[in-house]
């Protein structure tokens, strides 16, 4: 875990790197986390992976309603060398939640990502397989932003497919 | 005769047409004109659940798979936004489903962070206690149907015996022999009850004979062995691209266990060894699991030896149910009690991520806290999901009877996998 002086460093040297990479540094309870602006998520991450954080660990969403910008992504970062975990924090406005995809560097980020996007709706550029993972294919909006009810849907059986009005239209 | 209805969700159009996204593509082949889909599953015995495999087949050799999950989908992590934090607990054990005491305590050390609460020594010694046991009984039933699916009939009833033994242990410490609510934010909801430690010594002086027996079972086993040993082998690399931790990431050589590297619920306090294997092959994966069962059975052991005497829940009465005989005395323990069971207890606001070494890799519990007494966001990084990315480099150009082999090695968990 880096210590709050330590995370400072690092985030000097994300800023000496690029002046606009970090938006800001939290240490909570013995963990530290960067925020990062969501357009440079992807280099920010590629400089940490040299740094020694060599393992993404869980790609998580969230949504912080009725905070805005409301959606957001976070990285684990893990350095098996050293033992030590980073959080990389990035948050997008619902109305355009467009995130680099960090695939590419990342295999383990693939079902990761595709988790994030089937139930945040959060839109991973360049993902090569974007699509639901969890949810039916058809199905419409994305059901853990904190604005989506929780029950009041019909159960698909086979015998009342048939009747439930459009479920399988577009 | 009557006419048979044939129904159809959409008229005119089959099943496989509403699945557009899947690719099948036509593959071009030198040789073939065409090289054959085949759907396994979801629901396949081999599958450990409800798995569907589109495999991609050349004759008998697996060329391409594409894993869909989502079968059991529950939404799990939706309804822990609208449950107390207490009253998540046994819905996150429902996740994976062999591992529910991990669940409980990837979660209840999450919130334990964010409440930044200790948890006292002997609570954190059963947990250590229910958690090995549990890692136990978790591979045995892998070894149990793992041996089924490569046709060891006499293993999955033997290892279904043993596991049974660990069921009555849990069914004695809470009553439940699956999904126990064992673990409370701040301890355990109570302690163990007399008679426990004697049949947990009893269990753990018996098990690594039973151990032998399952080996002699096994290791000489020619079919066995023919059909694990170089199948499927991954290198340690593709493994960490992938994510991949656990006794996969350990067959592979890899050291990396969170109960060694991070220590977490004062395993640092045990002296066990982190078996790992050499090649990263299905036979690996089997000799890492065994080995691990043994050094569980020595953590057991040690914490039952060293089980200290004291609390075995936070005596924090703001986050943990006052004692029974409290509530006919104090009025305070009456108001604490009212507050708990009725609204449960507020979290301050913060993130906090809680990894630890679950029976199938990293098992990560996120918990976001927006202030009130529901947490805003619960997410499990569970190993099943991530690791179920690493089947295609495993299987692509075996035998489809080695993909079901590969499939039993790599224990995935479908309750996990989709929660």
């Amino acid at each position: 875990m880096p210590d709050a002086t330590g995370l400072e460093l690092l985030a000097g040297e994300l800023r000496d790197a690029d002046p606009e990479a970090v938006v800001g540094t939290l240490h909570f309870r013995g963990k530290g986390a960067i925020d990062v602006a969501p357009s440079r998520i992807r280099p920010t991450l590629r400089f940490l992976k040299e740094r020694g954080f060599r393992f993404l660990a869980s790609v998580h969403g969230l949504d912080y309603y009725p905070e805005e910008p409301r959606l957001g992504v976070q990285y684990e970062l893990l350095d098996m060398r050293q033992v030590d975990r980073l959080t990389v924090r990035l948050r997008v406005p619902t109305d355009a939640p467009e995130v680099e995809s960090v695939t590419p560097d990342w295999p383990t980020a693939d079902h990761q990502e595709r988790e994030v996007y089937d139930m945040f709706g959060v839109i991973f550029d360049e993902h090569p397989d974007l699509r639901r993972i969890l949810m039916p294919e058809d199905y419409e909006g994305h059901p853990q932003r904190r604005d989506f009810p929780m029950g009041g849907e019909a159960v698909l059986f086979t015998h009342n497919e048939p009747h439930l009005p459009g479920w399988w239209q577009p | 005769m009557s006419e048979v209805q044939q129904r159809s969700a959409i008229p005119g159009m089959t099943y496989r047409q509403m699945e557009s996204s899947v690719e099948l593509d036509h593959i071009p082949h030198p040789e073939h004109e065409e090289l054959l889909t085949l759907n396994l599953g979801p629901h396949h015995p081999a599958t450990h659940g409800v798995l569907r495999l589109i495999t991609t087949l050349e004759g008998e050799v697996v060329r391409d798979i594409k894993p869909v999950i989502g079968y059991v989908h529950t939404g799990i992590e939706k309804n822990c936004e609208d449950k107390a934090y207490w009253k998540v607990i046994p819905l996150v054990e429902r996740m994976d489903y062999l591992s529910y005491y991990f669940n409980a305590m990837a979660f209840c050390g999450a919130v334990e962070t964010l409440l930044d609460i200790d948890v006292p020594p002997r609570a954190q010694y059963l947990r250590v206690i229910h958690m090995e046991l549990n890692r136990i009984a978790s591979h045995l039933l892998w070894l149990a149907t793992g041996g089924l699916d490569l046709g060891a009939m006499s293993v999955f009833w033997y290892g279904w015996r043993d596991r049974d033994l660990i069921l009555d242990l849990f069914e004695m410490s809470s009553g439940q022999r699956m999904h126990p609510r064992y673990f409370q934010v701040g301890g355990v909801a109570e302690d163990i009850p007399e008679g426990f430690e004697a049949k947990c010594r009893a269990f753990t002086a018996q098990f690594p004979a039973r151990i032998g027996q399952f080996e002699e079972l096994i290791d000489r086993n020619q079919i066995v062995l023919e059909r694990l040993r170089g199948v499927a082998a991954v290198d340690e690399r593709t493994l960490l691209e992938l994510g991949v931790t656990g006794p996969l990431l350990r067959a592979a050589g890899n050291p990396w266990d969170l109960r060694k590297a991070e220590p977490y619920c004062s395993y640092e306090q045990f002296d066990f060894k982190i078996p790992v294997g050499t090649v990263g092959d299905n036979y690996d994966r089997y000799r890492v699991r065994m080995a691990e069962m043994l050094e569980s059975c020595r953590i057991i052991e040690q914490a039952l030896d060293g089980l200290p005497e004291g609390a075995y829940i936070t005596d924090n009465r703001k986050y943990a149910l006052p004692p029974r005989h409290e509530l006919a005395t104090s009025m305070e323990a009456l108001i604490h009690h009212f507050k708990l069971v009725t609204e449960g207890f507020r979290v301050p606001p913060g993130e906090a991520y809680y990894p630890i070494e679950s029976p199938r890799g990293e098992l990560g519990c996120f918990v976001r806290s927006d202030g009130s007494s529901k947490p805003a966001r619960v997410h499990m990084r569970d190993p099943s999901f991530v690791n179920l990315q690493a089947f295609k480099p495993m299987v692509q150009d075996l035998y489809i009877a080695d993909l079901i082999a590969a499939l039993a090695m790599l224990d995935p968990i479908l309750g996990g996998i989709d929660r």
